[in-house]
């Protein structure tokens, strides 16, 4: 399998603080890989970089085969991005969001509407289709950020902590979402802080203070740290 | 919202239009009349027929009118000396005193020369008088008696052109909508991409490939459309309630609102972009706004402003907009004598959005 994201010594600082201190790895093409780390490990930061959202303070990093400081079009118009902070406009109806996002990345009418179609009845949103986004309880909005990220069909989707205050049910709902998409033969980046969600992805990497940790499937990861589960991984890991 | 956007501008018009003009009334004014002579009187009887004046006080002692003037009850003193018409008729001359409070300069000097007027009409009209009665009661005697004729006097008449009628708010209209549109276009637009921010949804569309320009242009246009039919509004507004004159070609004016108001929007996106905070944008706007409304020559008139600030007046949005609407509404004046001003106006819009595209980063 070819390497979709790479990164080389990628590094940010703000002021003096390292947030992401010069983190080198590699996705695949087609895998769900788990960026994991604690709450100001600086994974948001990394993820921030590889959308082209922030600029790296050194080093680079290519995604889809294309550099992210030099053609971020390029770059842009092949993934998608579920922020951590809910993101599509809660004052328009969900009908709209779907036709602005459509229409921002460049798809016929047509298209649209066809999509449209399939996603409403997908998320079983249909009867809400005409409601303000704003009114939706977290977890539909957290799945209709996912399929709106998915619309102009990205080969890679960035997920920044999708699951993050949502009940256990509507987290099962949208890793199965998540394993839907991954069989399209997209690729997936999501950060969790959620160890068991950790075990549903192909390969994880940890990060603390800014580096990677360790990086490798959970299954090879457990053994390695003769650990039972990822969660005892992660203590270990982030005790130093 | 909505709505009140278009209530907006009408109640402004209406409330600035009648309140914040430059008229000078009811002045309040203290006769103190040492003569109580019918020549006195009716000198006095002038000052409050005049329609500027109210008399608020009548003594005979100038130390309480001094009093009332120190507590601020009273604007101007008016004090007719002891043998006033005695000396007005024997020696053809008499002196009256005026004491005016110059806190407020722009009103004691209105005031005055009020005064003056009022003093004038007055001398006038005693003259007619009195040589009339001369006249009556001393038939022609002496043949070519100088004193039996009236005095030869200039009169100077006056004609006030585009505003015959001197109406403050023929003056004040065309200016205030200018005024109301700046302020709502550049507070909504300022607080507009900072707000998006806050909330997070720039994020979104930044991870889009959307071009710069047409995130822009696409704030843009819902706004501009907005502004042109808060013009139509306000303009109605003033037709049908201040009845002010629209001499020149509408068209004209909604060509020139159409270019105006991107300069406002351009202006306001330009603040966002460097703002924050939605809290930082609104100072910053207001900073800038009060500054364009004071000077963009509502208020006090561009002319007569030092050269540096004429010279920083370019920047001022509102001013070529008062200017184009006075010339064009009052004077009917056509595309060939506002071409300067509409070229400004339109270097401006082009520079002040291309800042504003410029100054949108789509990567932090």
């Amino acid at each position: 399998m070819t390497n979709i994201i790479t990164t080389h010594q990628l590094t940010r600082t703000f002021g003096k603080f390292t947030a992401v201190d010069a983190i080198t790895f590699s996705v695949k093409e087609g895998e769900i890989f788990g960026f994991l780390g604690a709450n100001g490990a600086g994974k948001t930061t990394a993820l921030k970089m590889l959308t082209g959202l922030l600029s790296p303070s050194s080093g680079s990093a290519t995604v889809a085969g294309f550099d992210v400081w030099k053609q971020p079009d390029q770059v842009k118009r092949r993934i998608g991005y579920m922020s951590q902070k809910f993101s599509l406009y809660e004052d328009l109806t969900v009908r709209e969001n779907i036709r602005l996002y459509g229409g921002i990345y460049g798809l016929k009418m047509s298209e649209i509407k066809s999509k449209m179609g399939v996603l409403l009845e997908k998320l079983q949103l249909g009867p809400e289709a005409d409601k303000l986004v704003g009114a939706l309880p977290l977890g539909w909005k957290q799945k209709l950020a996912f399929s709106v990220a998915l619309l102009h069909e990205p080969k890679i989707v960035f997920l920044d902590e999708p699951t993050s205050g949502v009940d256990p049910l509507t987290r099962r709902q949208f890793w199965e979402l998540i394993y839907e998409t991954a069989v399209t033969g997209v690729t997936l980046m999501v950060t969790t802080h959620y160890m068991d969600e950790a075990e549903y992805c192909d390969r994880v990497s940890i990060m603390v203070d800014g580096k990677i940790q360790a990086l490798d499937t959970p299954r090879a990861m457990k053994e390695d740290f003769k650990a039972e589960s990822m969660d005892e991984v992660f203590r270990r890991l982030a005790r130093g | 919202m909505l709505v009140l956007l278009l209530i907006m501008p009408v109640l402004q018009t209406i409330l600035l239009s009648y309140a914040a003009n430059y008229e000078v009334k009811n002045l309040a004014l203290a006769v103190v009349d040492h003569d109580l002579s019918p020549a006195s009187r009716q000198l006095a009887a002038k000052f409050s027929a005049s329609g500027y004046f109210k008399v608020k006080q009548t003594t005979f002692a100038t130390k309480e009118a001094d009093h009332a003037m120190a507590n601020d009850r009273v604007d101007i003193i008016l004090e007719i000396p002891a043998h006033f018409e005695r000396d007005l008729v024997r020696e053809n001359h008499a002196t009256v005193s005026l004491v005016a409070n110059a806190i407020n300069a722009t009103k004691a000097g209105l005031g005055m020369g009020y005064a003056q007027n009022i003093v004038r009409d007055f001398n006038i009209e005693f003259a007619e008088k009195w040589m009339a009665r001369t006249v009556s009661t001393a038939p022609a005697t002496a043949e070519g008696g100088g004193y039996a004729t009236a005095p030869s006097t200039v009169q100077i008449t006056y004609s006030n052109w585009y505003n015959p009628k001197l109406d403050y708010k023929t003056f004040m209209v065309p200016g205030i909508l200018g005024e109301i549109v700046a302020l709502i276009i550049g507070f909504l637009t300022a607080l507009n991409i900072v707000r998006e921010r806050e909330i997070g949804t720039i994020e979104q569309l930044n991870v889009t490939p959307v071009q710069k320009w047409q995130f822009i242009l696409g704030k843009l246009l819902p706004f501009w459309l907005l502004s042109l039919v808060m013009m139509t509004v306000g303009l109605a507004a003033g037709k049908l309630m201040f009845d002010i004159p629209m001499v020149g070609n509408l068209g004209l004016v909604f060509l020139y609102t159409a270019t105006f108001t991107p300069c406002m929007l351009g202006f306001g996106f330009f603040i966002s972009n460097f703002s924050d905070s939605q809290q930082q944008a609104t100072f910053t706007v207001w900073f800038f706004l009060l500054i364009f409304i004071l000077m963009c020559g509502l208020f006090t008139p561009v002319e007569s402003m030092p050269q540096w600030a004429q010279w920083l007046n370019v920047l001022n949005p509102i001013q070529y907009f008062v200017e184009f609407m006075r010339l064009v509404l009052l004077k009917g004046a056509d595309f060939q004598d506002i071409k300067t001003n509409y070229f400004s106006v339109l270097t401006y819009a082009i520079a002040v959005n291309g800042l504003a595209v410029w100054s949108y980063k789509k990567r932090a």
